[in-house]
């Protein structure tokens, strides 16, 4: 097997290009998505049985949710690559991710709080579910504190990822927590075995919607890392040909 | 459209929750295209910079 794939994606020039070209299709397709998405979710979808329109709050929550775990789960990934093959550009990834997964972690806590001030009669309850979630919110705040403390870079990218690597025991405990303890959260009805709980005219906008979200942080992430990647090369000599454009 | 933005009794739960979530999207594509930007035009301001002293010694 060929490891030169293993060495382009090393290389900061090879990847900034290469995030440069993706950007554009990345961009549009979410855009797309979740504009379809949006329409099935608050036109097409039928109101729930016993909830009304209200549930329609669920094609915004849980794509911020997912996005909350997937940001995390690809930031502690980048940064263990960046920390075992001490590679650059698998750093620079992971600080691009901190920021786009807080800011979502926020819209979940925000819309999971507007859909349990109706149905469960209570903006916040210190339940597994939520409580776990907001462990998530501060594990991102550390994140970014800490990156923010540490002048060095090298040393920045070290203390962080590590960070980042130990909290990734966080994303397994916030999906099971509504399984494993009693909570008012309802258990997984999509990502479980056998049919997801819902009918299709319900669940396509849901998975129209996750898709459109896990584009559109591919496209933010790919622009956070271009920008991450020029202010770590600083003296290098592609940079002039990159930023000429 | 007045039913659509009633939302069944639920408008005041349902748009501030889309307001949320769209708002952050929208932010997130601001400040990403902002950050890029900035590093641009720090790294133009360095290499300007260095061609100047460059074409002095």
């Amino acid at each position: 097997m060929s490891w030169t794939w293993f060495h382009r994606l090393a290389s900061p020039p090879y990847i900034y290009g290469l995030a440069a070209r993706l950007t554009p299709w990345f961009g549009w397709a979410a855009a797309l998505l979740i504009l379809c998405g949006l329409y099935g979710g608050l036109v097409l979808a039928p109101p729930d049985y016993q909830q009304g329109n209200d549930f329609r709050i669920l094609y915004v929550h849980a794509p911020s949710a997912w996005m909350s775990l997937m940001v995390y789960t690809t930031m502690a990934v980048a940064a263990a690559v960046g920390l075992i093959w001490r590679m650059k550009v698998a750093h620079a990834a992971a600080a691009s991710c901190a920021a786009i997964g807080a800011s979502f972690t926020f819209a979940a806590l925000v819309t999971g709080s507007l859909w349990g001030a109706r149905m469960w009669g209570t903006w916040w309850e210190w339940d597994p579910r939520l409580t776990s979630e907001l462990i998530l919110l501060f594990l991102y705040l550390g994140y970014m504190g800490l990156r923010g403390a540490i002048e060095d870079t090298q040393r920045a990218d070290r203390a962080s990822g590590l960070l980042a690597v130990v909290g990734v025991v966080n994303v397994p405990i916030i999906h099971y927590s509504v399984v494993w303890w009693n909570s008012l959260h309802q258990t997984p009805s999509v990502m479980r075995l056998g049919k997801p709980a819902m009918p299709p005219a319900m669940l396509l906008p849901l998975l129209i919607m996750l898709a459109g979200f896990t584009l559109l942080f591919a496209a933010l992430l790919l622009v956070r890392l271009r920008g991450e990647i020029l202010n770590r090369e600083r003296t290098a000599s592609w940079i002039r040909e990159a930023v000429q454009a | 459209m007045r039913q659509f933005l009633e939302m069944g009794g639920y408008a005041a739960y349902v748009w501030p929750a889309y307001a949320v979530t769209l708002a952050i999207v929208g932010l997130n594509i601001i400040w990403a295209r902002s950050l890029l930007a900035q590093a641009r035009a720090a790294a133009r301001r360095r290499l300007s910079a260095q061609s100047v002293s460059g074409e002095g010694a």
